[in-house]
């Protein structure tokens, strides 16, 4: 288990990343490399060229610029985790962090390497989509910002051009009474979820749920906004049928999962929608204390 | 390609295949044997050294990427010439029996003491938590998590 | 107090903590070259064509052996095991090559070896060689094969049992007449692996100037492997020395005659006069390392209406992989651990070995005592159950009494010897085991309270026997050095049992010496001549009787030296703190060493009949194994809506006799309790039809970790080994054996609502959530793509079209160039990637079928590259439509090589994914000329 002869890059810059990966057309980015290097060593990924990110100090910055959270593309997952800027302005990551893979993986894999690599399994993708994140996307020849679900594009697929990168995620605060919840079940902690759900909504004045997004994991080609849960929580007033309603929703029609060894898609289904109702009870709940703090504030 | 590299405190400068991993360069360039590999896919731990001070498996890295890093290995606990027999957590899981044929230990160790560093409270849970990316055979975990509870405790008084 | 019987900390510690400790493949010698293998990715194929011409030209490669290259040197290996003396027994023997010849027989065989300067280029090389391959169809499923029209594994064969054993105890169809109640259920046990963290490796040197050949092995039997060794390569066996150093978990695989590599590594190392190492990766552990058994059994148990045992009847078919190289131990092991610690007057068991296209099976952990145990403690749970008598209690009323010891079973156990039980007090076990899990409060309390809390709680309580501490023998060489170290030497193998700790405390004991002081040498043929090997719980037992016999023949050479050195009798001398003087003497006398000194002295005479030095060499070779015993207990946790599973506590009460260590005795209990819940709800290997492992990886083959295993409480109760000189009985298997039995039945009681019931281990929460649900299994384990698709056109018109070149190539996805080269046969190549996956070229083939123009044909496409292969079988059906032509499809979809054993989890979705590109891409191909 040993990859397969490559050229090696170590830019300064993006720029200079960017001219590399523009110049070679079988060259791989390699950000934590924590899913690259193992299929790598399986010889199932042999890419003639690898552009290393790591030397590029510009792309691993975390700032808060006014109510948008910003995560340089090569932040670690293990330095997000520690942030307390994450943990406050968006506490869904920070519940989904600890979940990915193991301490010795986040402190190597990066936020943009675990987007671009586009896993339906992963949980940060189903996150950015949840929390409405921005990418910034760059090339050699320019650049472009889109909403995360509109990043994902399929399995392992993404919106990235070849030569394209992702540099920056930006996140927006979520203002009011808001709450998420990100839960998952994994046959061992740390492994890929078998289903997994990213809640967020907010609760109006007269207690109504508003802006409810739900986007599940592992259930299939990416992260699965689950568009009728969503449809029958906006803008009722929470509650156990309706939660459960809504899951059975994003259970049934929403998710669209595989089969595999470790769960068929009728198991994943039923999880799904048992894991969106618990989901959906936290983040009201949460959502419910923060209305609370700013009443009595 | 050239890596000039610090390992163990010691400065290390070798030409080396980019594909070359990080665990093979260890073992095999510098004669590191006591970082071990078992899966070379990045799940069971056994390769697990430091890397500035964090914790990272070896057998996904490649040797090329550490080129002006720090690393630590299990032989950095017990430096040669520091008269320090045993590392407290070393010793912690000599008493605990924390061990038995001792392959992954090298790995839990290395995953161990940056965590314990971070977290010098930590309770049974998180203990198990940040072990669980170790695998081990041979104890079924509880004297590894007695050991470590054994270490933070000293560290504490 | 003694030092047998107390927890002295490991001698060993400090060398692996620290990273000193040698491990195999840490052994790097100047000119050492590298070995990489081709290994088939075909369950059962013949191989037509093996080209590895391009292989030897590489830069940096040395050799590249094929079969062909080996001669005589590649004849199929040795029988380890021969079958037990059984009447009426048959067995057939077919073991191994080290590269394949003719056809492979599963998927991981060596085919063929490269040795290069680095693995790196090894497996460069590997990538190089062609290799050809027509499919046989192959037999995975146990009963399957056994069908007349199963192909057969091996051609010289009429079918594909490589066993046949009955055993009997009493009449069971007379008895079950006589019974209240029968109990009749299947039970399933499917197949795991050993899961050392250390795969195995082997290096080879061979000196010219000495011809002796040095071999670092990671094996538990170093012995047996030099004496194999010697033969082979026609050497003597003193010019061949076996090391296995520290080696890094053992757990049953890495004892074998012979893997293919170990005898491979040797030859080249030979050959090429450098030295040559070989060292597994994780991939090729998964296949080209022994695993553990599946097991069908159909079991009836008779019971009387007041819960005793009647009579019990096991009829079971086992899975022996490919060869049966480790002959009968698993299935005989399993046939007599099914009796447990109860009165059974009368029993009939059969089994049937079957060959199949799997990894060899030998023995792991437990090594089919298990199996066993699963089958008699869910039929007592299922007569509990029926008869309403509790677990506990009906476990009790059939255990052997104190006073039946020693019972003999009258069936042959897997040391060729009656199955006798040497001793053993079961109640009290089950009575502290219930204590400590605090059954009846449990019941009576916990339960009921949690299950108002919304919490189901189960718990379990089941009792085993193990057979341990078997011949035939072991031997230690004991010697005191004149710096007063005492050396030990053994011919078993370690692989952290904890030996160099426990033998040292046994010698150290009888000659009144530091345990520091005793430096224990395993597994190096040069150090000890004679043995066996670590196996079925028999390291401590055996080779600790062995060491202590000759710690005791060494005490008795220290009395009689220090009696003529210090001019007192034998029986005036004191042996005390690594000292000798005389009993009532003042002065200090002698340390060891120095009286080791006087005993090999530079002038002077050694009188006849005597030896210098004070050493000895013993032998223990006991007449039958040893009895151990115990009782595990457990609460878990479900989650109903997730099948989502907790162990909470557990508990085990464990007699294995006299303990020399208690804390190595425990860990070697915990450790096997953590391998037991693995077997019961975390690890199975998964085949899918076609014989392809669909989880060779760690991510997919699920080995506990830290938060899947408790701390297990213990007790132990020590009921001497009555024909062992210090009491001892084995451990090593101990905690694994009962544990699928004991989670099956907590899990039923904790959803007992529910009313389900266990009947294959392993688990998973998949399969939990089947059971709870109501929801069937799917019947088959193959990936299937179906649906419909509608084609504006005549059907006529869209039937012509898709026998079209260049719309067929337009449909498979990559496809670079479609060309038909016969009527209905195309051919091509396609490129394929997907994520991570870099886009590598296939050679693909499509075959059209059963073609009825217009209503549908039959597809065959087939591809193959570096990754491995895949194949897809297809029906198509076209049917007249309102907006056009209905095609409904229907494709199975198989996958080999790489992709089948690592890429298991996106089959599915990239099956899927790749279906619909291709009905896309089709779709417009059609258009443009419909």
């Amino acid at each position: 288990m040993k990859p397969a002869p490559f050229a090696y890059h170590r830019p300064a810059s993006l720029d200079e990343a960017l001219a590399l990966l523009a110049q070679h057309a079988d060259a791989k980015a390699l950000a934590g490399g924590q899913s690259l290097i193992p299929a790598m060593n399986f010889r199932l990924a042999r890419p003639g060229v690898l552009v290393d990110l790591n030397t590029i100090a510009e792309l691993a910055a975390v700032r808060d610029d006014g109510g948008v959270l910003h995560l340089g593309a090569m932040t670690r997952q293990a330095v997000a985790e520690r942030d307390p800027r994450v943990a406050t302005h968006a506490p869904l990551l920070a519940e989904a962090l600890p979940l990915v893979a193991h301490v010795q993986i986040r402190n190597r894999g990066t936020i943009g390497g675990s987007l671009a690599h586009a896993d339906p399994s992963a949980e940060l993708p189903a996150v950015m989509v949840a929390l409405g994140a921005t990418f910034h996307l760059r090339s050699a020849t320019g650049a472009r910002v889109m909403a995360a679900e509109a990043f994902f594009t399929g399995l392992f697929a993404t919106a990235l051009a070849p030569g394209e990168l992702l540099v920056d995620i930006a996140i927006p605060r979520l203002d009011g009474a808001a709450g998420s919840c990100f839960l998952e079940l994994a046959r061992r902690h740390g492994d890929y979820a078998l289903a997994g759900v990213a809640a967020t909504l907010r609760l109006d004045d007269k207690g109504r749920i508003r802006d409810a997004r739900i986007v599940l994991v592992s259930v299939g080609d990416g992260p699965v906004l689950a568009q009728r849960a969503i449809k029958a929580v906006n803008g009722e007033r929470p509650g156990a049928e309706l939660f459960r309603e809504a899951a059975a929703l994003a259970g049934t029609r929403d998710a669209e999962p595989p089969s595999d060894l470790h769960a068929s898609a009728a198991y994943r289904r039923q999880l799904v929608t048992v894991l969106t109702r618990r989901a959906l009870e936290r983040a009201t709940t949460r959502a419910a204390a923060r209305a609370q703090t700013r009443q009595e504030s | 390609m050239r890596v000039g590299l610090s390992v163990n405190g010691v400065p290390h400068a070798r030409d080396v295949e980019p594909r070359l991993l990080l665990s093979d360069f260890l073992r095999q360039d510098l004669g590191l044997t006591g970082t071990h590999v078992g899966c070379e896919h990045g799940v069971c731990g056994a390769c697990t050294v430091m890397l500035d001070g964090d914790a990272v498996r070896a057998c996904i890295i490649l040797a090329v990427q550490v080129d002006g890093h720090e690393v630590t290995t299990v032989e950095g606990l017990t430096p040669a010439g520091s008269g320090v027999e045993l590392h407290p957590l070393q010793a912690a899981f000599k008493e605990a029996h924390g061990l038995q044929c001792g392959f992954c230990t090298p790995g839990i160790l290395m995953t161990m003491v940056p965590f314990l560093r971070d977290h010098p409270d930590a309770s049974e849970h998180e203990i198990r938590v940040a072990l669980s990316g170790n695998l081990c055979r041979c104890t079924g975990y509880a004297n590894i998590v007695t050991a470590i509870e054994l270490a933070r405790d000293a560290a504490r008084r | 107090m003694p030092l047998v019987g107390s927890s002295v900390r490991r001698n060993e510690d400090v060398r692996l903590l620290t990273g000193r400790a040698l491990f195999v493949d840490d052994v790097q010698l100047p000119g050492m070259l590298h070995v990489a293998f081709l290994r088939t990715d075909h369950a059962h194929a013949r191989l037509t064509r093996l080209d590895v011409s391009v292989a030897r030209q590489r830069a940096g490669v040395v050799a590249v052996y094929t079969a062909s290259d080996l001669g005589d040197y590649g004849q199929p290996g040795p029988l380890l095991v021969p079958p037990p003396p059984i009447d009426g027994l048959t067995f057939v023997t077919r073991t191994q090559v080290p590269l394949v010849r003719d056809k492979s027989r599963h998927v991981g065989e060596p085919v063929a070896m490269v040795v290069a300067e680095s693995r790196y280029v090894a497996e460069d090389a590997v990538d190089d060689i062609v290799a050809e391959w027509e499919p046989l169809g192959a037999v995975v499923d146990l009963e399957a094969a056994l069908e007349a029209r199963a192909p057969r594994v091996h051609d010289d064969l009429p079918d594909n049992v490589a066993a046949h054993v009955v055993q009997v105890i009493g009449d069971y169809e007379a008895a079950k007449r006589t019974a209240h109640t029968v109990i009749a259920r299947r039970f399933h046990y499917d197949r795991g692996i050993g899961g050392a963290i250390e795969n195995r490796a082997v290096v080879a040197q061979w000196d010219a100037r000495a011809e002796e050949l040095t071999v670092w092995d990671t094996t538990q039997a170093p012995i047996p492997i030099r004496n194999g060794l010697a033969a082979k390569l026609g050497l003597r066996e003193s010019q061949v020395r076996v090391v296995a150093p520290f080696v890094g978990g053992g757990f049953g695989p890495k004892i074998m005659m012979f893997y293919a590599e170990e005898v491979l590594v040797p030859w080249a190392a030979m050959r090429l006069g450098r030295p040559v190492k070989w060292t597994e990766d994780r991939r090729e552990n998964f296949t080209g390392t022994t695993q553990e058994r599946g097991q069908v059994h159909d079991a009836e148990l008779c019971v009387s209406a007041d819960g005793r045992i009647v009579a019990v009847k096991d009829v079971f078919l086992h899975d022996s992989g490919a060869y049966d190289s480790y002959g009968l131990t698993i299935p005989i092991n399993t046939q007599c651990t099914l009796l447990g610690p109860y009165v059974v007057p009368n029993y009939y068991s059969e089994f049937t070995a079957v060959f199949t296209n799997k990894t060899l099976v030998t023995p792991v952990r437990g090594a089919g005592r298990q199996h066993g145990v699963f089958v008699m403690e869910r039929l007592l749970d299922g007569a509990a159950r029926a008869l309403g008598i509790d677990r506990v209690e009906i476990r009790r009323r059939n255990y052997l009494a104190s006073g039946q010891f020693p019972h003999d079973h009258k069936v042959i156990y897997q040391d060729f010897q009656p199955l006798v039980y040497d001793s053993g007090d079961y109640g009290p076990a089950l009575d502290e085991a219930a204590r400590l899990i605090d059954y009846d409060r449990f019941k009576r309390e916990e339960q009921p309270k949690a299950l108002l809390a919304g919490r189901h709680l189960g718990i379990g309580v089941v009792s085993y026997i193990e057979g341990t501490g078997i011949g035939p023998y072991e031997g230690a060489r004991v010697a005191i050095d004149p710096s007063g170290q005492v050396r030990v030497a053994t011919g078993v193998g370690t692989q952290g049992q904890g030996h160099f700790t426990a033998f040292a405390q046994i010698v150290a004991q009888v000659l009144d010496v530091n345990v520091e002081d005793v430096s224990v040498c395993t597994g190096d043929t040069r150090e000890f001549n004679w043995g066996t090997g670590t196996f079925a719980s028999r390291g401590a037992v055996v080779a600790g009787s062995a060491c202590h016999a000759a710690a005791v023949a060494v005490r008795e050479r220290i009395l009689d030296v220090a009696s003529r050195v210090l001019a007192v009798p034998r029986e005036a001398v004191v042996v005390a703190g690594g000292r000798v003087r005389a009993a009532g003497a003042t002065d200090d006398g002698l340390t060891l060493g120095e009286l080791a000194r006087q005993a090999n002295p530079l002038r002077g005479a050694v009188r006849p009949g005597s030896a210098p030095g004070l050493e000895a060499t013993a032998y223990y070779g006991p007449d039958r194994g040893t009895t151990a015993s115990g009782v595990h207990a457990m609460v878990l946790e479900v989650d109903p809506e997730t099948a989502m599973v907790q162990v909470l506590r557990y508990v085990v009460v464990h007699d294995c006799g006299t303990l020399i260590n208690p804390m190595l005795v425990e860990g070697q209990v915990q450790g096997g309790v953590a391998h037991g819940i693995g077997n019961a709800f975390f690890e199975q290997l998964v085949y899918d039809e076609t014989g392809q492992l669909q989880n060779a990886t760690f991510m997919d083959y699920l080995i506990p970790t830290a938060t899947d295993v408790p701390a297990v409480r213990m007790a132990h109760r020590e009921t001497p080994a009555p024909n062992s000189p210090l009491g001892l009985k084995g451990v090593g298997e101990a905690g694994c054996i009962p544990t699928g039995a004991l989670f099956a039945q907590a899990l039923e009681d904790a959803v007992a609502e529910f009313g389900i019931e266990i009947t294959e281990i392993p688990l998973s929460p998949d399969k939990l959530a089947r059971l709870l649900t109501g929801r069937r299994a799917p019947k088959r384990n193959v990936v299937v793509v179906e649906g419909s698709f509608v084609f504006e056109g005549k059907r006529e018109a869209v039937y012509a079209l898709l026998h079209d070149a260049d719309v067929l190539g337009a449909s498979l996805p990559g496809a670079m160039r479609l060309a038909m080269t016969a009527d209905g046969r195309y051919e091509g190549l396609m490129k394929v990637g997907i994520g991570p996956v870099t886009a590598a070229e296939f050679t693909m083939g499509v075959t059209l079928t059963d073609r009825d123009p217009p209503r549908g044909y039959g597809m065959i496409v087939e591809g193959k590259g570096s990754f491995g292969f895949t194949r897809g079988l297809a029906t198509v059906q076209l049917l007249e439509h309102a907006r056009g032509t209905e095609m409904t499809y229907r494709a199975e979809v198989q996958v080999g090589g790489t992709i089948a054993a690592v890429g298991q989890r996106l089959l599915d979705s990239v099956s899927r994914r790749m279906t619909a590109q291709a009905l896309e891409s089709l779709h417009t191909a059609m258009r443009s000329r419909l």
